[in-house]
């Protein structure tokens, strides 16, 4: 085991792959020899050369397309998208192209593609540097969605998506990239696509969150343990899709109440799909109402400290949430 | 622009190649007036047709190697399919939806084609989406040539790719970078436009500022030629060209096929409002069938009993596909519901 920062773990996770295996290659704006405005690649152009780690045009819905491409050819690209905010050009290639070749084709061609992209606020990035975009291509048949919270499911994890023979959207919480630190295993290891994670197990109720808000529900449930006695589950959901409706159920079956939570706002988001699985397969189990815990509906993260902090759910603001449904 | 007459590449071409050539047109034309007259008789939905584009589409067939590289094509492609290997039997199955379609399993419209096994990639209906698509088909060839992968003068592997698309098409945001990564990467890439002047209703002039299509291609860093698309010899030949230059690692070429579509835009369109009877009728004098016909009689490589028995001929294959595809089954209703992801042993 070596403790290490998510980006530091997936990095590895991409350097071992490209060690693995000699269809897998990166693109992206940035990605060579600068190691990416992150650092997510750096030193990998050094060691794999112009061939594999390929600083593309600035233009992200050929970044898609061409990792498209390679992938129906076999290859095993990773795109990188620098901001998830500035995916959308590339909407088109992703979802009516990458998602629906599968299908479209009776299982003739399948595209074994990953898009890896930092996502999120809480970093001064203002309206485009921030967004949490995963509701738009969480309602697309034939993607998979992963958003890691720890060292250790990113790196496995992002090996999977490398592995899968599907479209996976990878995203990553960036403002956890160098404030999350945890333990990888030395070993290769791959953490499978799908199931959800109980983070901290819990019998007064059942909070689900991904990416930057599971580290900070983390954070909220030890306080609520500490401060107020309340024993909270925490369901890292690691995978949004496919859902691990299995996963939510079970958990809700033993506490009797949910609470989602996700920086991305509220309305249309994927706590809803969540709130939608526990009424109608989960509705004899709940004590209390489903809540979201999520961010305004306002068109983006404010820039400006005060506001960005107003919009941004914190330890803190989680720990009330959990208060007021424990109350319930 | 491109090849004199003295050096031009069609001329290697043998007797029995030019036959086939032929053939494909005429086939692919008798294959697409049946399917206007079953939209007629209301025995299918809808229908989208390539008549006119044969002589762009076959002349571009035979110059690059058929079934092993890449196409990715678009919907006005009947002609190359054909030539490439899709059989008027599965053309049929597509107009209907029957059980087991070749392209889609009769999940997409008909002239979505696809054949895994003939390198034909899937296509969708968002237009021009391919050509960046095709620009990572040809960036994979290089990749795998360079990694030691594949071997450069395999024949047995795909060498290029060949994307397809109309003039219209050609505003997209999406074909803008997929030339783009073909001129900067110099991929073994090769994009034909079928500039039949209209995009649906709209004029060629209300869709670009240039003449040409192909002048745009000195802003991707890439050769650009223009061609009679009509006439199915001249398209061999700058297609031989380019197929040479993505073969020997020369970089991409795009061409333009200057022709037109001598029909309406599709079964639901009437193309009356917007063209005068007059330009089409002009157009049809200028057949690309009847144009090759002519040029095959005079060296008298065809004969008028030989046009009635490829003409027989094509009735029957044409018949023959039309019976086969109605006594098809239809698909399962559950088979709605197949094939959203592959299963992790695919890879
Ligand atoms: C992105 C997108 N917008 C609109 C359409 C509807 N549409 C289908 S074909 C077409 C015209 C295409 O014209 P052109 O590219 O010149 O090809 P042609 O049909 O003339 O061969 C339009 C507008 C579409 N399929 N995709
Ligand atoms: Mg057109």
């Amino acid at each position: 085991m070596t403790v290490m920062t998510l980006i530091d773990a997936i990095r590895e996770a991409m350097d071992e792959e490209l060690e693995r295996d000699p269809r897998v290659f990166i693109t992206g704006e940035d990605v060579g020899e600068r190691g990416g405005v992150f650092r997510a690649t750096q030193g990998l152009h050094e060691k794999y050369g112009d061939t594999r780690i390929v600083d593309s045009p600035l233009a992200e819905l050929s970044i898609v397309a061409i990792g498209i491409g390679a992938a129906l050819t076999d290859l095993r690209p990773i795109c990188e998208i620098q901001f998830a905010d500035f995916i959308h050009p590339a909407f088109n290639q992703i979802v009516n192209e990458a998602a629906r070749f599968y299908y479209r084709s009776n299982g003739q061609w399948h595209v074994p593609l990953v898009i890896r992209s930092p996502y999120g606020g809480g970093i001064g990035g203002g309206l485009y540097h921030s967004q949490s975009v995963e509701a738009f291509f969480a309602h697309v048949p034939g993607l998979k969605i992963v958003v890691p919270s720890t060292p250790y499911d990113a790196k496995g994890l992002l090996k999977s998506a490398v592995r899968d023979p599907n479209p996976v959207l990878f995203f990553e919480p960036k403002k956890g990239y160098r404030a999350i630190k945890g333990e990888v295993p030395d070993d290769d290891y791959t953490i499978p696509i799908g199931p959800a994670r109980i983070a901290r197990e819990g019998r007064d109720l059942s909070v689900f969150a991904y990416g930057m808000m599971a580290h900070y529900t983390m954070m909220a449930a030890e306080k609520v343990a500490r401060e107020d006695g309340i024993d909270a589950e925490v369901i890292d959901l690691r995978t949004l899709l496919p859902i691990d409706k299995a996963a939510i159920l079970a958990s809700v079956k033993k506490t009797g109440k949910a609470l989602i939570v996700h920086e991305d706002n509220l309305t249309m988001g994927y706590g809803a799909e969540i709130a939608a699985v526990l009424s109608d397969e989960g509705f004899e189990y709940l004590d209390g109402p489903v809540k979201r815990y999520a961010a305004p509906d306002v068109p983006g993260v404010p820039f400006s400290h005060p506001m960005q902090e107003y919009f941004m759910p914190n330890p803190d603001k989680i720990a009330d949430a959990i208060r007021d449904l424990a109350a319930y | 622009m491109v090849t004199t007459t003295t050096a031009r590449a069609s001329a290697r071409l043998s007797e029995e190649q030019l036959l086939q050539m032929y053939w494909y047109m005429l086939l692919s034309r008798r294959l697409d007036e049946r399917a206007w007259a079953m939209h007629r008789q209301s025995k299918i939905a809808f229908h989208i047709s390539g008549m006119g584009h044969e002589a762009a589409q076959v002349g571009a067939a035979f110059a690059i190697n058929r079934g092993v590289d890449y196409v990715h094509p678009y919907y006005r492609d009947l002609a190359l399919m054909l030539a490439i290997g899709i059989t008027p039997t599965d053309f049929m199955m597509s107009l209907y939806g029957k059980k087991d379609e070749l392209s889609s399993g009769a999940r997409q419209m008909p002239s979505h084609f696809s054949s895994k096994a003939l390198n034909i990639v899937s296509s969708s209906s968002p237009v021009a989406t391919q050509v960046p698509q095709a620009a990572g088909i040809a960036f994979a060839i290089k990749y795998r040539q360079q990694m030691g992968l594949q071997d450069p003068n395999d024949e047995t592997q795909p060498r290029l790719v060949f994307t397809t698309l109309g003039e219209g098409s050609t505003s997209q945001g999406e074909w803008h970078e997929g030339m783009n990564w073909a001129g900067v990467h110099d991929l073994p890439f090769i994009c034909m436009v079928q500039n039949n002047l209209y995009a649906i209703s709209v004029p060629i002039e209300e869709q670009m500022a240039v003449a040409h299509v192909a002048d745009r291609a000195d802003a991707y860093g890439v050769r650009g030629v223009m061609v009679d698309g009509n006439d199915v010899l001249a398209v061999y030949d700058v297609m031989a060209e380019a197929v040479e230059r993505a073969y020997n690692g020369d970089g991409a070429t795009l061409v333009e096929a200057k022709t037109y579509r001598i029909v309406p835009h599709s079964s639901d369109d009437d193309d009356r409002s917007y063209r005068s009877r007059e330009e089409v009728e002009e157009w049809k004098k200028k057949d690309p069938i009847l144009r090759f016909q002519k040029v095959l009689l005079e060296e008298t490589i065809l004969s008028d009993t030989l046009i009635d028995d490829y003409e027989s001929r094509a009735r029957d294959a044409v018949n023959k596909a039309q019976v086969e595809a109605e006594a098809a089954p239809w698909p399962a209703p559950e088979e709605a519901i197949g094939d959203v992801y592959a299963p992790l042993e695919a890879i």
